[in-house]
């Protein structure tokens, strides 16, 4: 056959196929009784216009709550812009955009060239970091609706031990590198997925989210701030920038007469104790640990991303594709299951199994370089840590520790020292 | 050597890494912007994908799912048996219940002309779970199919269906175009 006779054909092929896909089962009717048809309503999202207001608003909480804690040092208005936020981002906005979960819509938009980032949740990704860089974790005490749902309901806090603070405050790390790696890979959404108050937000939520969210809120009035402190991921994000804050709240408008009220103030155990003055200058031992500390960094480096990359087998099942293929192909059976709803849409889908294979295959690759990724950065995190507890710094007051500290300003409230 | 106190090792370190933080920070902004294209998304189902498993009616985090059942009247046949109202063998093909196949009875039949009826739905009823649109796609025309509704919709940041939807019909669409409806829609061939 000639190519032309080839093109020919195929024209008319189309055309066909355009004909059947036009013609119905039943055609239209024509009707003699002046039958009106109605056309289906179609209610308009939220414009795009009241999302850049949120982003407005936003900026207009940071800078407030930036401006109580660092300016007029007023708890007062710190809590009531909490309040505020609870109501605003909280209940009227549902939850959502929010900033926790816009790490993911980042790192989504990163790895995939097809997903366009809206600009909100760049915005909201984006503002909170940098005010944080400037002014420390202003976001934390104001414009955060989970920190204000948690903050609002601490009724008696408990001081935890350090070495328990310091060992749960690598969950949210882990929490933040299995987010992206997950959003990284168009899997899921975790932290979306598990956010525990949005139930609450919406008043209507699923089972889990119902049960996560009020089991924090009641963990929450004993060890105050439970997520904020010990899963949110974001907050990781904002604690590394509040360290090299420009400005940071301060608990004495002037000289600290070191009363330590202020350490009873702070729920969070966020106020480093000064150093002792008689303390010994540090010896041999302590530059020798030093060393050693730092050396280990790069096998902690290692040794996680080993361990991430390794466990891919498992990490990816969560994609669907990877899940489905090793049903299929440990389950064979399964395909003349008609409830599985799964196996039945891939066998209508037309697709084959190993397009689907390879499709997982695929997903299973990046799963594993980005493992190496996730874990060196977890590695990476737990070296630092570690090398942080042995670093002698030396303190004169009872400061904030400027990692930790979400810029709550009770604190400043309790401090004696009033100009 | 005299200390120089308005600026010392401490603070050029700081602020070096500040520096750099903010380079970084404005880095990720710059190459997520690169791809933006300004508009806000938000999810549909795409009808001509979508195989009818009923999971928008209990995957949505909504209790009624904000998935509803659209007609697009401009394809339907206005069948007096319709397969998308009764069900496959129905005794009488009046409004009897045990004629039904929607099991909230949202789907109404209204009489037009012989031999032609009407079918609305009742979206206050209807809760998404595709039975109709089953039995329209299979016997019918296809005019009854579901679509996210926005007025309901809370926009997550992951559709709770989409992450379980076997036949990944539910997409980000732009917010300008929020609608998928069929007639006005019709099927995408560069998939």
């Amino acid at each position: 056959m000639s190519k032309r006779v080839k093109i020919v054909l195929f024209g008319i092929l189309i055309i066909l196929v355009q004909v059947a896909a036009a013609q119905q089962r039943f055609p239209k009717p024509e009707f003699e009784t002046g039958y009106v048809q109605p056309s289906p309503t179609t209610p308009e999202p939220r414009g795009l216009a009241v999302e850049y207001m949120d982003v407005l608003v936003l900026l207009a909480v940071l800078s407030l709550a930036t401006w109580f804690a660092l300016r007029s040092r007023s708890r007062r208005g710190i809590l009531w812009l909490s309040v505020f936020t609870l109501i605003y981002f909280g209940f009227y906005r549902k939850g959502c955009i929010c900033s926790i979960g816009a790490i993911q819509n980042v790192a989504l938009s990163l790895s995939d060239a097809a997903y366009n980032i809206s600009i909100t949740a760049l915005a909201f990704f984006l503002l909170p970091l940098l005010y944080a860089l400037f002014f420390g974790r202003t976001f934390c005490a104001g414009a955060c609706p989970l920190g204000a749902i948690q903050d609002l309901l601490i009724i008696h806090p408990i001081s935890l031990p350090p070495w328990l603070r310091k060992s749960a405050g690598i969950i949210p790390v882990v929490y933040l590198g299995l987010a992206i790696l997950f959003a990284a890979t168009g899997t899921e959404f975790i932290i979306c997925r598990y956010d525990p108050f949005v139930g609450i937000f919406r008043l209507d939520a699923p089972y889990h989210m119902v049960v996560l969210g009020v089991a924090f809120l009641l963990l929450g009035m004993f060890v105050s701030r439970p997520y904020c402190r010990f899963f949110c991921p974001y907050g990781v994000l904002l604690n590394w920038m509040s360290r090299f804050s420009k400005w940071h709240l301060s608990i004495t408008p002037s000289d600290c007469i070191k009363c330590k009220l202020c350490t009873s103030s702070c729920p969070f155990d966020a106020i480093d104790h000064p150093t002792e003055e008689s303390a010994p200058p540090p010896g041999r031992t302590y530059y020798r640990r030093f060393i050693l500390y730092s050396l280990l960094i790069p096998v902690w480096v290692l040794v996680g991303g080993f361990i991430a990359s390794k466990s891919y087998t498992y990490l990816s099942r969560a994609h669907q594709d990877v899940y489905l293929s090793e049903l299929l192909i440990h389950h064979p059976e399964l395909v003349n299951d008609p409830d599985n709803l799964d196996i039945q849409a891939f066998l209508s889908s037309g697709k084959t199994l190993d397009t689907l294979v390879e499709d997982a295959r695929v997903v299973q690759q990046k799963f594993r370089t980005g493992g190496w990724f996730m874990g060196g950065f977890i590695g990476l995190v737990i070296g630092i840590t570690l090398l942080n507890q042995v670093v002698f710094r030396k303190r004169k007051d009872y400061q904030p520790n400027r990692g930790d500290c979400f810029s709550c300003g009770r604190c400043m409230d309790y401090c004696p020292v009033k100009n | 050597m005299k200390k120089n106190k308005r600026f010392n090792r401490r603070d050029f370190i700081q602020s070096s890494i500040r520096a750099s933080l903010v380079v970084s920070v404005g880095g990720i902004g710059g190459l997520a912007l690169k791809n933006s294209t300004g508009r806000d998304w938000v999810w549909q189902i795409d009808p001509f994908e979508c195989n009818q498993c009923g999971r928008c009616a209990t995957e949505c985090v909504r209790n009624p799912s904000a998935v509803k059942c659209v007609h697009a009247y401009d394809i339907c046949g206005y069948c007096d048996l319709c397969g998308g109202y009764f069900i496959p063998g129905a005794v009488k093909l009046d409004t009897g219940a045990e004629n039904q196949l929607c099991p909230t009875a949202a789907l109404i039949r209204k009489f037009i002309e012989e031999p032609y009826f009407e079918y609305e739905i009742d979206e206050d009823l209807c809760i998404g779970c595709a039975k109709c649109v089953k039995g329209c796609t299979s016997f019918g025309n296809g005019s009854l199919h579901l679509q996210i509704r926005h007025d309901l919709c809370r926009n997550c940041n992951e559709c709770s269906i989409a992450r379980v939807c076997p036949s990944k019909a539910i997409k980000r669409v732009p917010s300008d175009t929020p609608y998928m409806i069929k007639g006005s829609f019709t099927k995408t061939t560069d998939t």
